[in-house]
């Protein structure tokens, strides 16, 4: 409101959000302070804070034990390829939705989100008998096939929302100009589409790595990504928790560093627009 | 603005996603239909005879089926109470002035970027462990005995997993709605002489209503399918307590490999999932103008 | 050259025919305004012009040739958008450097047109800014450079300057008005504002519902509507419009008066009546004056006029100015 509150007020909404705030982050940071202990520290009781020895050693060993690289590098693979490929499809789709609509664009865009609802479940076995009888079962293409796919909606709806605000003006100021289809793809509206464009990458990638049916039903060890990777710690190695904490805390960081800088397009990308 | 050169263009860039997606959609789901009325398990080969109904009755009259529908419910059921209830009051939290907004922001937002995989189990191993988590050491340094999570209440465990996973959405969203409310409208009540409650209950939450409404069905679209949390927590059980329908279709089919049975539970979850995602269209159709 | 001609065009958007059949002569280096109230298929016809919409029928040719196929490109038209669509990730230099790129001009030419138009446009400081950093006077004056770069046979100007605000309305009227008398190149101007188009067209198109009304120089708009509808449009205050026995007195269904051509007195005059609001600006005083024998009317006298609310005044109309109209709303003349 538009008055100033007062100091008092603020200082208590400043202490309750805190508190809250470290509440709800407090596991992920448990998990990234016993990351840095032993595993006799890890199960300590009482359990210590911050005044223990700090350790690489998880770290180290997480690797040694499991190749935790292949599976990281499995994740980029996975996230990077799919969204990349799934822009690919959904740039020239959702341009062409969002410029030039048609009396059917509209009934195409709810088509393509109503294939978003459809449960994986309902499709696991025929993908997983395609997949078997083609060979992709544990490999890297099926899985960036499928993620892409599944993600798919999101790009071109993302996108659309993204593209439709650009103003249909400066299309028609650039085809005044004499630019010709190619010239104002190329010249005006894709410089104008690439923080949307950007922003789809980022969210797209943050799902796709954390994306756990497919990669969990589709993969065994050879082409595992993260999260299959770390379901493999369900038991017995879970009990390590210094170990489990730290394959836990390289499998969110990356993504969570990303996920910070999307907190916006994340409102617009998995509302499909109907929140802004 | 367009004109019949530009239309046909644009037909020719639509028509990969297009076709990408009427493959997705319809070369599976036709065989799951298929299938479902097949007799067809991978460890019995010969011939799969066509049993017509036969599967689907197997599924919905299986007690397994029964367990499943009502944990599918009250999995969904009980992450959208806390999700929403938590999401409102975070939001209207967030939306007050304090030092530091940005960084709580951060900081409320962080749970939805963490694996489901890696929730599940930090939460299962680190904090609910009955002899080593940090629940356990709580309890114990409060003189209580320790409880354990899992194994006595397994499905309301997963309920606050899931949960803590789905409030900070929830909370981002509705922030983002409160935040466009006219601020104008707001003082215009204050001058009108409505209270912060009333200012609340008249201004506000209808506001958000439209917003509440997206996080349930969307929420609701996702929770349908949760899937990684079970498997890696609870492996659905004990028993079938903690089975929601999505898991028994992936035991009938991956793990028992009928795959007859496990395609009739796919179709059954795909007509649930329908019946949210018909509403949920509408809602961001209205909102949709071409 | 910039000699445009429109052959019976139509326009018809699903089964709405927003432009009916019309033909209009538009001659080389002139200035003209199409004007009307919002909806009256101006923007519509200024968009058929520049190719940005197909013509449903009829023909439009371009100094003598056939364009009614031609892309918007190729037609040899600038035009100039009401939002400016200035392309906000190129700077101000880019921007009017864009249509002679496109056209394949090389650096050098192009560097010597962008700095003579920067120089006649006052933009020369601004070349290296990005849009989002100047104001809506200079955002309009890079759109017009934009367009004068090119050379084209035709200027279009689609309501330039609704997004200025009033002061800057006015400089920005007289300097596409020095434009035109520099370059004396075809202009057609787009606005709903008759006081843009009295100032500035050779020559103004009045459009009601897709339809010409009239087309004549300002002056003749003012001194000889050919209905009602052009009569009210034009000019500011409104001509008062009066019915009744005043009218059919002179044989007319309807009789209008501007208010600039009544005589104000405070002793005596034709109509009688009472002063409801006066609104006093030094240089002109307008009364709104409710009279008994014709209703309710508008008048102006030079410089101050000291009357208030309820003083009684007398107004005289010039009998030559006085303009009568038939049942249906067409000028008697």
């Amino acid at each position: 409101m538009a008055h100033t509150p007062t100091k008092g007020r603020k200082l208590l909404f400043t202490l309750i959000a805190w508190t809250i705030g470290f509440l709800i982050f407090f596991p992920i940071l448990w998990t990234i302070l016993t990351s840095f202990k032993t595993e006799a520290e890890a199960i300590a009781s009482p359990p210590s804070f911050v005044f223990f020895d700090w350790t690489l050693d998880n770290y180290v060993e997480v690797q040694e034990r499991s190749a935790y690289f292949r599976h990281f590098w499995n994740s980029v693979v996975i996230s990077v390829g799919s969204t990349v490929l799934g822009l690919l499809v959904a740039i020239p789709a959702a341009w062409s939705m969002a410029f030039v609509p048609s009396k059917q664009t509209k009934n195409v865009l709810m088509w393509m989100l109503s294939t978003k609802m459809l449960p994986p479940v309902g499709v696991l076995i025929p993908i997983y008998l395609i997949f078997r009888d083609a060979g992709l079962l544990d490999t890297l293409t099926g899985l960036v096939i499928v993620v892409m796919l599944i993600n798919l909606p999101i790009i071109i709806w993302m996108l659309f929302t993204y593209f439709r605000e650009i103003p249909g003006e400066i299309l028609e100021a650039a085809r005044m100009d004499g630019a010709g289809l190619r010239s104002e793809i190329l010249y005006v509206l894709t410089p104008m589409a690439v923080p949307g464009i950007a922003s789809t990458l980022l969210l797209n990638i943050i799902l796709a790595w954390n994306e756990a049916f497919w990669t969990l039903n589709l993969t065994a060890a050879k082409s595992a990504p993260l999260t299959a990777f770390i379901a493999s710690y369900s038991s017995p190695e879970g009990l390590f928790y210094a170990k489990l904490s730290a394959a836990s805390t390289m499998a969110i960081a990356p993504i969570l560093i990303l996920g910070w800088f999307s907190q916006k397009q994340l409102v617009r990308g998995l509302t499909f627009g109907a929140v802004k | 603005m367009a004109t019949a050169h530009s239309r046909s263009a644009a037909r020719l860039m639509i028509s990969p996603a297009v076709l990408l997606l009427l493959g997705w959609m319809l070369i599976p789901l036709s065989m799951t239909l298929y299938f479902s009325f097949l007799r067809y398990n991978l460890l019995m080969p010969g011939a799969h005879d066509f049993i017509g109904f036969m599967n689907y009755r197997f599924f919905l009259t299986d007690p397994a089926f029964f367990s499943a529908l009502i944990n599918t419910l009250l999995l969904v059921g009980g992450v959208l109470v806390i999700t929403v209830f938590g999401g409102v009051l975070l939001a209207i939290l967030l939306d007050q002035p304090m030092w530091g907004q940005g960084i709580v922001r951060v900081l409320v937002i962080a749970p939805f970027f963490v694996m489901p995989t890696v929730s599940a189990l930090v939460w299962k191993n680190m904090f609910m462990n009955p002899v080593n988590g940090l629940f356990a050491n709580i309890f114990r340094a409060l003189g209580m005995q320790p409880f354990d999570f899992l194994g006595q209440a397994p499905l309301a465990s997963i309920i606050l997993i899931v949960s803590w996973g789905w409030l900070p959405f929830a909370t981002l969203i509705l922030l983002t709605a409160l935040q466009s409310l006219d601020r104008d409208q707001l003082e215009a009540a204050e001058m009108d002489g409505a209270g912060p409650l009333s200012r609340f209950f008249h201004i506000m939450l209808p506001h958000l209503a439209r917003a509440i409404t997206v996080v349930v069905l969307i929420q609701t679209i996702f929770l349908l399918s949760v899937f990684a949390e079970i498997l890696v927590t609870t492996n659905g059980g004990p028993g079938y307590a903690t089975t929601n329908i999505t898991y028994l279709v992936y035991a009938q089919s991956l793990l028992q490999f009928d795959v007859g049975g496990g395609s009739a539970g796919g179709i059954v979850a795909v007509i649930l999932a329908n019946i949210v995602a018909i509403f949920l269209m509408r809602m961001i159709g209205k909102n949709l103008d071409v | 050259m910039g000699h445009i001609s429109l052959n019976q065009i139509t326009k018809t958007f699903g089964n709405v025919q927003v432009i009916p059949p019309l033909d209009l002569e538009i001659e080389d280096g002139e200035f003209i305004v199409f004007v009307g109230p919002s909806g009256c298929g101006k923007s519509t016809l200024l968009r058929l012009i520049a190719g940005l919409e197909d013509v449903t029928s009829g023909e439009i040719k371009i100094d003598g040739r056939d364009a009614t196929e031609t892309p918007p490109a190729k037609r040899g038209l600038a035009m100039v958008f009401q939002s400016y669509a200035l392309y906000p990730h190129m700077s101000v230099r880019k921007n009017i450097a864009f249509p002679l790129k496109m056209a394949g001009f090389d650096k050098a030419e192009i560097d010597r047109k962008i700095d003579d138009a920067a120089r006649v446009l006052n933009l020369t400081d601004y070349l290296d800014r990005r849009p989002g950093q100047l104001s809506g006077g200079q955002r309009q004056r890079v759109a017009i450079g934009r367009a004068i770069v090119r050379e084209p046979a035709a200027f279009l100007f689609d309501e330039p300057l609704s997004n200025l605000d009033a002061a800057l309305r006015v400089n920005m009227r007289l300097e596409i008005s020095e434009l035109h008398n520099k370059l004396e190149t075809t202009m057609i101007y787009v606005t709903h504002d008759q006081v843009e188009a009295m100032t500035m067209a050779d020559r103004i198109v009045v459009l009601r519902a897709g339809i010409i009304e009239q087309v004549g120089t300002p002056l003749e708009l003012y001194s000889k509507p050919r209905n009602l509808f052009v009569a009210g449009f034009i000019g500011s205050p409104k001509m008062n419009f009066i019915e009744g026995a005043v009218a059919e007195r002179r044989d007319a269904a309807k009789v209008g008066i501007r208010p600039e051509h009544m005589q104000l007195s405070l002793e005596e005059g034709r109509w009688e009546g009472t002063v409801s609001v006066s609104e006093h600006l030094g240089s002109d005083t307008f009364l709104h004056v409710e009279t008994e024998r014709a209703g309710m009317l508008t008048a102006r006298a030079d410089g101050e006029f000291p009357v208030r609310h309820g003083d009684r005044v007398f107004l005289t109309p010039q009998d030559d100015k006085i303009h009568r109209f038939d049942a249906e709303g067409m000028a008697l003349s």
